[in-house]
């Protein structure tokens, strides 16, 4: 190293450290943002440089010389090498989504800390590391999927463990998200006419691009943004019209609209609905991203939350229940660490990518973004007043909906909010009430918009809450509409074993029923949040939670076991450690939501108080009926068995993998793999971020 | 850089990512490597990668 380089880095380290000092040691007054901000980036680029250098050359063994897929089975079309950047672009823009602005705000409600600390960390030593190393094994392999990979190299039971797995995360994480749409448009005039609106709108796009003019993708993308801003401005004159009321629906009559929309959105060729959707909402996600990074920059607001709450300790959040360990890391999956995110890595990316030795920018760089995503997040959801959002993020049950009663309740908790100021709240963003507006993205809402507001002036503050609110409910669409059509493509295929023509794309019977497999089996889920009396959010999301982190306990079995077999056994708690820790928080959490004999956290406790109190003739708040009562009971013995049944999933997987690792490091020889073997590369491509190469070498 | 550089490099970047370059490979390639053979036109090809997408969807993450 250079002393010109030595200096820089010194630098950097100690405006991370001190930054990181700031926020440990300012106890007793509010700090800036800025620290977050500053510890992060810091401490992104320190682990950048040198650990995920460290891992790529060192464990990894990239090599430059080595032709990747995309160079040697180049077609045009799925392999084809793409500048490392727009595939930077590509792969940001797939692994990033509501995820990580909603686990964040949840997990607000155990302080600032906490959840900063894990999504900073998290992603260094293991988010970050199990993309970037996925992506390198099945880059190896030709872009294998995860699953293929479990199945190669682990053994059958592993890998069926793993589909299984893929399958259940994909219905929970779509049922999750679509529960946080229900929730931010429930009532709400304004935001439920903006993303109507986006259907005719992407409808327009598709044909403006297949018709009129093919191709033009930025064109159609520049005039959709424009109708999408018109749309939104749009809602607030709805709002006060007599359209009004056409335009209010109750949650549960968005439930149904949501998986009718699901359903023929995955059964339409993709160019009329789903690819138009697509380009908005990247570009809304990357604009938007980075109008937030600015907004905090240029405000630099200061946090109102507590560093740590007591309910860090107690477990006795009304937002999710249980303590600090382990549910703090099951709640911010994304951000920290997102098993869904080796689907990415094992999916398109592997190839395209151009050079070996790119799988740190893309792998890692794209992972270290998204964790800087939910450190804005923590941070929206940090600098409004804590006793606001305790009113916004508690379920109805507990606040019993009233700007009243919610004050009434979130003084019990310690804060306090009068009913007066929960209501010019909700007045200021022109909308009827704030009250349980669960499930993160009206309190990140509420948060951009006083960012926003403090930049652009104060009349645009109802502006920026429906815009914020628009932006995510417009992305976990897109993530409905292409997560039901993989999960379609992933059932048809495994359904293809008993009956052929399953396989066929074209086959319509069998696209049809796939469909509605689907999408029943999230909105069986999503129904059954929206009508639960403990909150839909409350009950799911930790379900959520331990669905990824399992899928991700997956990802770094797969990749230890292959740096095992791979001869590397000495580097292999690179994966192993993140691997064991995952496992921990998992399984702890699994346990608890199965086994724990409190009824707010164990679901079968739950069960079996509710229960009890049908068999003696009692209705139990926050229930209002029998019928109520028999919702719960349902709800409890379905996620219980659920959360058991990914506990079982993972130590299948896990004690499967021990027996391989076993075999291998007992073998006198390196056991067979799937590796592909090397072929010279002829390619010639930088893997920094500047060094600009106009042109793609064909 | 100059200000020149910087717009073109944006204009490069959004192209490239949004696909809309692709047509432009698509000609120069056949060019070079099928001189004699017909190439398609825009709108053709477009029609062509679009249907093509059909059969590989892929997942948006949370």
């Amino acid at each position: 190293m250079r002393a010109k380089s030595i200096a820089i880095w010194s630098a950097v380290a100690i405006v991370g450290a001190v930054a990181w000092g700031v926020i440990a040691l300012m106890r007793d007054e509010a700090i800036s943002a800025a620290w977050l901000i500053a510890a992060a980036v810091g401490s992104y680029a320190i682990a950048y440089r040198f650990y995920a250098r460290f891992i790529q050359y060192k464990v990894l063994g990239a090599d430059a010389r080595r032709a990747t897929p995309a160079e040697r089975l180049n077609n045009d079309r799925d392999y084809q090498p793409t500048d490392r950047r727009v595939l930077f672009g590509h792969h940001f823009a797939a692994i990033a989504g509501a995820g990580p602005l909603v686990g964040p705000v949840l997990a607000a409600q155990m302080g600032y800390l906490p959840g900063t600390i894990w999504i900073i960390v998290g992603v260094i030593f293991a988010g970050a590391v199990q993309d970037m190393v996925v992506l390198f094994f099945s880059m190896r392999r030709d872009g294998k999927s995860l699953g293929q990979m479990a199945r190669d190299e682990i053994g059958p039971v592993g890998g069926a463990a793993a589909l299984i797995a893929v399958l259940a995360i994909m219905v929970i994480l779509l049922a999750v998200l679509a529960l946080v749409v229900v929730n931010a448009l429930a009532d709400s005039p304004w935001g439920t006419f903006s993303i109507a609106m986006t259907i005719p709108i992407a409808f327009f796009m598709g044909f403006y691009l297949r018709v009129l003019r093919p191709g033009r993708v930025l064109e159609t993308t520049a005039i959709g943004v424009t109708l999408l801003l018109i749309a939104i401005a749009a809602g607030g004159w709805v709002q006060d019209s007599s359209l009004a009321d056409t335009f209010t629906l109750e949650a549960e009559t968005l439930v149904f609209c949501l998986i009718a929309y699901g359903f023929v959105a995955s059964v339409l060729p993709v160019w009329m609905l789903l690819a138009p959707r697509d380009y908005l909402s990247t570009f809304m996600k990357i604009g938007t991203i980075v109008l937030l990074a600015i907004g905090i920059v240029v405000t630099l607001p200061v946090m109102q939350n507590d560093a740590v709450s007591e309910f860090a300790s107690t477990g006795k959040g009304p937002v999710f229940a249980g303590s600090l360990f382990p549910f703090v890391f099951i709640t911010i999956a994304c951000g920290a660490l997102s098993g869904f995110h080796s689907l990415i890595a094992s999916g398109t990316t592997p190839k395209l990518i151009e050079k070996e030795t790119q799988v740190r920018f893309i792998g890692y760089g794209a992972m270290l973004m998204e964790s800087f995503v939910a450190v804005m997040a923590i941070i929206a959801a940090s600098i409004i007043d804590p006793g606001l959002y305790f009113a916004m993020n508690s379920p109805a049950g507990a606040t019993g909906g009233s700007v009243e009663s919610a004050s009434q309740f979130v003084n019990g908790l310690g804060f306090t909010i009068s009913p007066e100021a929960l209501q010019s709240a909700a007045t200021a963003v022109e909308e009827e009430s704030l009250v349980s507006r669960t499930g993160g993205a009206p309190t990140l809402a509420i948060g951009m918009s006083e960012i926003f507001a403090g930049a652009t002036g104060e009349g645009l503050r109802a502006f920026w809450y429906h815009f914020a609110i628009m932006f995510e409910a417009l992305f976990i669409l897109t993530t409905v509409d292409a997560g039901t059509r993989v999960g379609r493509f992933m059932l048809q295929d495994t359904l293809g074993n008993v009956y052929k023509p399953f396989r066929e794309v074209s086959w319509k019977p069998g696209v049809w029923l796939c469909s509605a497999i689907i999408v029943g089996a999230w909105g069986y889920f999503l129904y059954a949040g929206v009508t639960d009396p403990l909150g839909g959010i409350n009950q799911l999301f930790p379900l959520f939670g331990i669905a990824n982190q399992l899928l991700a306990a997956v990802a770094l079995t797969v990749c230890t076991v292959l740096l095992i077999k791979h001869g590397k056994l000495k580097w292999a708690w690179v994966t192993g450690i993140p691997l064991a820790w995952d496992a921990t928080v998992t399984l702890t959490a699994s346990y608890q939501k199965v086994f724990s004999g409190d009824p707010t956290l164990g679901f079968f406790a739950q069960r079996d108080r509710f229960q009890d109190a049908i068999a003696n003739g009692e209705v139990l708040a926050p229930a209002k009926t029998m019928d109520d009562m028999n919702k719960v009971v349902t709800n409890s013995t379905v996620d219980g068995i659920l959360a058991a049944l990914f506990a079982v999933l993972i130590i299948v997987v896990i004690l499967d993998a021990t027996r391989m690792c076993i075999k291998a490091i007992r073998s006198r020889e390196l056991l067979p793999t799937t590796e592909v073997s090397a072929e010279e590369s002829t390619l010639d491509a930088p893997d920094g971020l500047f060094d600009r190469k106009r042109e793609a070498v064909a | 850089m100059t200000v020149r550089e910087v717009v073109s490099g944006v204009r490069w970047y959004l192209r490239e990512v949004a696909g809309e370059s692709a047509y432009d490979r698509y000609v120069e390639h056949r060019r070079r490597e099928h001189p004699d053979e017909p190439v398609m036109t825009r709108r053709a090809f477009e029609r062509w990668r679009q249907d093509e997408r059909e059969a590989r969807p892929q997942a948006r993450c949370c």
